[in-house]
């Protein structure tokens, strides 16, 4: 059954290389039609449908497979909104060789052609072979491709053949298919203005080249959210000085999308530009006006110091594009019956997209997806196509879905293959689960949760020893128990990564029998543990670690409310509250011990919504309120973590999920220390410990949130907290919690590191087998990008999702005006926080079409001054807050100085309110 | 995973074989005159040939010869023309040299060697094209010019290479397979028995895999085994003919 056959290969790498190799041609390849007795069985797995429904199509009214070439296959397959690497597609399209349809490339021919040859011996043999099959119910194969040359031939060769765009207005039954098709074909530009706008992009070889010489450097495309005539480049590479490339002006952007791969020529230093401070808008509806760009661009070369001169460039060619399918909203064309209308894309550095659609009527005023296909030389605007319709603008559902698309959070509902893998109900606690257990379920365990939570993943409790220490445990959900390394429902866990909380809704990591029901550590009915028990003294020092896999029975799930009050009240005796007040006594020393370490106390104002309960739109804000019970809580899970961390670490010290936080550069202080210096107050950097310790001390008696505030801007100092592999980093320490080691063990529901660590765990008390990707560096240091990611983005979604629902708020409430504070000053405008609803916002001081305003910076003291009243760093304003819904797909929330009252700035207070009440709805009407 | 894509969805490898298929085996014996045993032996585009001499008296010093059994004495070489890359010299480098060992090893495992006490039996082994199992087409080649020598063996020693490449064990690695850098196992097998020659393993392999690999590489020689087993029937048949019988 084999065949082989040798190529000769030659190639050139440094030397000249010989390379040869064998190639087995098969003849147990069968034709996939499930109906072919001929090739009965030769071919398992994915097979063509046995009885091609019917297409409806005029072209071929007789049943038929579609055979599309490579090209037609690589550029449409985006269509069904899959955001695949193209090169992993490319790959699969290998073709495994089979005898018959095997051909070799002949004398003058080059690569491409033989390709095109083999497919059309490929339809040919599969036409014969089907007609073989049966001649009643004649199946045909038919090819589909866009090259003209290989369509002709075909058809000279008998083949049914047609274009891609031929066969698709051919098919009656679903005219809309039209729109999503990628329009490639070079006719559909014939329209546009025969002008080039572009230079043309070099050629990939080219380009390396260029980057090996230095003449061009490679860097990530990072378009700017202000002004969309103006982009950096972040440089790959070492060298520190040259990081980021200005590039500035629509020729030199080069068609370059935000967050590709592009390689940029420097231009020489008389051309080198600054970064303009100038915010601008594409709004240009004509697609001729290039001319008003460029005065545009001009209108951005401001005079400015030499001193301020960035390294300007050019895009000269794209290495790699990254695009993905956008959402947005479409523009509609002014021109009647015009199938061609631009979108605009909720994400603004994004360009906008030009796309052909026949339903731009219902399309309007929706949110939809658009893929991005090519962007000619000729064109202003890339060509793109229609892709999938989100629902209305303005729905809770839909911004949902959008928020969630552009922070790419997996949130589509579990696949039956996933939900195959959960245990069956009603479920039970078995013999076998027992085995490598140990039955804590005598001991009085209880929870402390906020209000609402369904996933309870920690329990705790305390008890006297009959020696006099305290035995303290903490007993996680032992959520590793049910999701097996490696099936379906793993591998889905790790693509989440966390769990997503937005306001309204919760996106699982894990399928909800598990979140909450099997894992949740409900009271009153066993769950699996996984406990961390240790022996403490009365001082808190630990004397003894154990960890183990158990049975508990919660005796009660508490909130921090009722925990608080159980503590409190002197009536309470039962065993509940004493293990309770033994907990908080010991999480008072810990804390004290943690904190005299040089852990930092960082603040960051939250807050949560009050929810109507039908039309759950937000009734009322809140702060979250910290009680004694929440840090009770937090200590031992800390404790629980570090505990773990060095377990695991001791057993894998090359394969250990930690976490880390590395120190912030002293250069992130910077902002904080000047604040601070500018209400007389000193704040040391050099270490955790003297930072928390001066932070402490920064009181001032006249103005008691001031400490808060200066937390805040603490916590913007910090860098962000990474999960990574003990073999692949020498750095381990965590800086916030001063800890030498630290790893996640606590929340494996909404967690897949915890997963991953309650594995190693289990391995290294001999609880659970290993799996060799457990023990596989590289792959753990994999996992740990895409939680980093994950998190990454589920924070920003999260921070969307209040922004909307704030807006919402908002929307409901009308205009308020509120005291804020002053975070940071910029040039033109000042950052403010409203602690009552832990808002911050932006108040601008220059306005469009009103006169500008004189305005003093000084960067030393951090302060703006405005004809003549000086703003400093934690002043006391008063704000209006209005929602701005003059952009229908970026409603905003706009900030409006009131006090102190500065003339041709503020309005007063009371009239203006009305003013601006009346024109503002007068205005919206006339939007309608 | 990057590069090279070994495995491919519908479950066929970079030239066209399936996981547990061999590569196209050819051998002949006997292809010299003057040597006590000969072989050739090709494995794809891997080929190789053996001599053997002996058993004799010890050549060089008499100091080596073992009272109990023979010394077998293997050599390895490649040509120097074999890889890609033409070589400097075709023997004596460290790859040779280990290669020999094992080769040593192998075949004192399978050869009777204690019905020849104090005498010496060589074995040359060269090859000719590298493409991957270098080790198992020597041993395979050497087998049968064992066997053509007319020296007694307690079975065929059959070797074959195996591979682990996403979850599925890949039998008979050619250079392609190899240069990947994925965990490569070489295993001689004595058939009949089971039991093993030689095992040796490069790059770290899960325990939980390995049973999945060393099965498919024990398959893999137990196929190798009949190939060879017909060679040596078709030898035989041919050679009676020739004496007359």
């Amino acid at each position: 059954m084999l065949k082989s056959k040798t190529f000769l290969k030659k190639t050139r790498a440094g030397g000249v290389v010989k390379i040869v190799r064998e190639h087995y041609l098969r003849d147990d390849i069968g034709c996939g039609a499930p109906a072919c007795a001929a090739c009965d069985g030769a071919h398992a797995g994915p097979a063509l449908e046995s009885q091609p429904r019917d297409q409806a199509s005029s072209l071929c009214p007789w049943p038929h497979y579609l055979l599309p070439d490579t090209n037609v296959l690589l550029h449409q397959i985006i269509s069904a909104w899959k955001p695949g690497t193209w090169a992993s597609v490319a790959s699969r399209l290998r073709p495994p060789g089979s005898l018959e349809t095997y051909i070799e490339q002949e004398q003058g021919e080059n690569a491409n052609d033989r390709n095109d040859r083999a497919i059309r011996v490929a339809a040919k043999w599969y036409n014969e072979h089907l007609k073989k099959m049966s001649a009643e119910n004649q199946l045909q194969v038919i090819l589909i491709t866009n090259d003209k040359k290989n369509k002709e031939k075909a058809v000279e060769e008998g083949i049914p053949a047609f274009t891609c765009e031929e066969y698709v207005k051919s098919l009656t039954a679903n005219p809309e298919l039209i729109d999503r098709l990628a329009c490639l074909s070079e006719e559909t530009n014939e329209i546009e203005s025969g002008k080039i706008i572009f230079s043309e992009h070099l050629p990939l070889s080219k380009l390396q080249q260029g980057i090996k010489s230095g003449s061009y450097l490679q860097g990530t495309f990072r378009a700017s959210r202000e002004n969309y005539l103006e982009a950096t480049v972040w440089i790959h590479g070492d060298k520190e000085e040259e990081k980021e490339i200005l590039i500035q002006g629509l020729k030199h952007l080069n068609r370059a999308i935000h967050e590709d791969i592009v390689a940029v020529e420097l231009l020489p230093k008389s051309q080198w530009v600054a970064p303009s401070s100038v915010v601008l808008h594409d709004e240009g509806e004509n697609e001729d006006d290039v001319e008003r760009d460029e005065e545009r661009q001009l209108a951005l070369k401001t005079a400015v110091s030499e001193k301020m001169l960035r390294p300007t460039g050019r895009v000269v060619g794209i290495i790699k594009r990254n695009w993905r399918p956008y959402c947005g909203m479409l523009s509609k064309s002014g021109i009647k019956e015009s199938r061609r209308h631009l979108f605009t894309p909720a994400d603004k550095r994004i360009p906008r997209i030009r796309i052909e659609t026949r339903q731009a009527s219902t399309l309007e005023g929706r949110r939809i997806i658009v893929a991005v296909d090519g962007w000619p030389r000729n064109s202003r605007y890339p060509n793109g196509h229609f892709v999938k319709n989100l629902g209305d603008v303005g729905e809770k559902e839909t911004e949902t879905e959008v928020l969630l698309l552009e922070h790419d959070v997996p949130h589509q509902p579990f696949s039956q293959a996933v939900l195959s893998f959960l245990p069956k109900m009603p479920w039970s606690i078995t013999e076998n689960d027992m085995k490598n257990r140990e039955d804590l379920r005598h001991l009085c365990v209880c929870s402390v949760d906020p209000p609402g939570c369904t996933d309870i993943d920690d329990a705790l409790h305390c008890r006297e020893l009959s020696n006099g220490n305290l035995e303290v445990g903490v007993h996680i959900a032992d959520v590793s128990h049910f999701i097996r390394p490696g099936n379906a429902l793993d591998q889905e866990s790790a693509r989440r990564g966390t769990t997503v909380y937005l306001c309204e809704k919760r996106i699982d990591m894990v399928p909800e029998l598990l979140s909450s029901n099997l894992c949740s550590l409900r009271s009153n009915v066993d769950r699996l543990a996984f406990s961390c028990i240790w022996e403490m003294n009365h001082n808190a020092e630990i004397l003894k670690t154990r960890f183990t896999k158990s049975v508990i029975n919660s005796k009660a799930s508490l909130t921090y409310a009722e925990a608080q009050m159980r503590i409190d009240s002197a009536a309470m005796n039962d065993d509940i509250t004493t293990s309770l007040r033994g907990l908080n006594k010991l999480a008072k020393i810990l804390k004290k011990g943690r904190i005299e370490k040089g852990a930092l106390t960082l603040s960051s104002p939250e807050v949560r919504f009050h929810m109507d309960s039908e039309t759950h739109d937000p009734i009322d804000l809140q702060t979250k309120e910290l009680r004694e019970t929440n840090s009770m809580v937090e200590e031992f899970m800390l404790l629980a973590n570090i505990s773990v961390a060095k377990k695991i670490h001791e057993e894998f010290s090359e394969h250990a999920l930690l976490r880390k936080h590395p120190a912030p550069p002293p250069s992130n202080y910077e902002i904080l220390v000047k604040a601070a210096k500018s209400k007389n107050l000193e704040i040391k950097t050099d270490t955790a410990k003297s930072l928390a310790d001066s932070l402490d001390q920064a009181e001032c008696p006249d103005f008691p949130y001031l400490n808060t505030l200066l937390r805040i801007l603490a916590t913007r100092c910090m860098m962000q907290a990474v999960y990574f592999c003990s073999g692949m980093d020498n750095d381990f320490h965590h800086y916030g919690l001063a800890s030498p080691i630290y790893t996640h063990f606590t929340s494996p529901i909404r967690r897949y590191a915890d997963i991953i660590v309650h594995r190693l765990l289990a391995v290294a008390i001999g609880a659970d087998s290993t799996y060799p990707e457990l023990t596989d560096k590289h792959k753990l240091s994999d996992i740990c990008k895409n939680l980093n990611f994950r998190h990454k983005m589920a924070q920003y979604a999260q921070r969307a999702s209040v922004a909307f629902h704030t807006q919402l708020f908002f929307k409901s409430k009308g205009i308020v005006s509120e005291e804020a504070y002053i975070l940071f000053v910029r040039k033109n405008a000042i950052v403010v926080l409203i602690p009552k609803y832990g808002l911050e916002g932006t108040v601008f001081f220059e306005e469009k079409d009103k006169p500008k305003p004189q305005l003093t910076y000084d960067d030393e003291i951090p302060s703006l001054r405005i004809e003549g009243t000086v703003f400093h760093v934690f002043d006391k304003v008063k704000v209006k807050i209005t929602l701005d819904s003059s952009n229908l797909q970026h409603q905003k929330i706009r900030m409006a100085l009131v006090e102190p009252q500065i003339p041709g700035i503020n309005i007063p207070p009371e009239v203006s309110d009305m003013d601006l009440n009346g024109s503002g709805r007068k205005k919206r009407k006339l939007d309608k | 995973m990057a590069g090279l894509e070994l495995l491919s969805d519908q479950g066929y490898r970079i030239d066209g074989r399936r996981a547990g298929e061999l590569r196209k085996i050819q051998a002949r014996m006997g292809v010299f005159a003057q040597a006590d045993g000969s072989a050739y032996i090709e494995q794809g585009n891997t080929k190789a040939l053996a001599v053997v001499y002996g058993p004799h008296e010890i050549r060089g010093s008499r100091s080596r010869a073992l009272p109990d059994r023979a010394l077998v004495n293997c050599q390895y070489s490649s040509a120097t023309f074999s890889t890609g890359e033409r070589k400097r010299r075709p023997h004596g480098d460290r790859k040779s040299c280990e290669m020999g060992l094992q080769l040593r090893q192998t075949f004192e495992a399978a050869i009777l060697t204690q019905l020849h006490p104090r005498s010496q039996i060589d074995i040359y082994v060269q090859v000719l094209q590298a493409d991957g199992g270098t080790y198992a087409a020597c041993v395979n080649a050497a087998t049968l010019a064992v066997m053509d020598a007319g020296i007694p063996m307690r079975d065929f020693v059959c070797a074959c290479s195996a591979g682990f490449v996403d979850g599925t064990a890949l039998s008979d690695l050619s250079h392609v397979e190899e240069a990947a850098g994925g965990p490569q196992l070489a295993l001689a097998l004595l058939p009949a028995s089971g039991q093993i020659a030689l095992l040796e393993m490069d790059s770290r392999l899960h325990e939980d895999h390995l049973e999945q690999v060393l099965e498919a590489a024990a398959q893999a020689a137990r196929d190798v085994h009949t190939l060879l087993d017909r060679v040596v029937r078709q030898h035989v048949q041919e050679a009676s003919i020739l004496l007359g019988d």
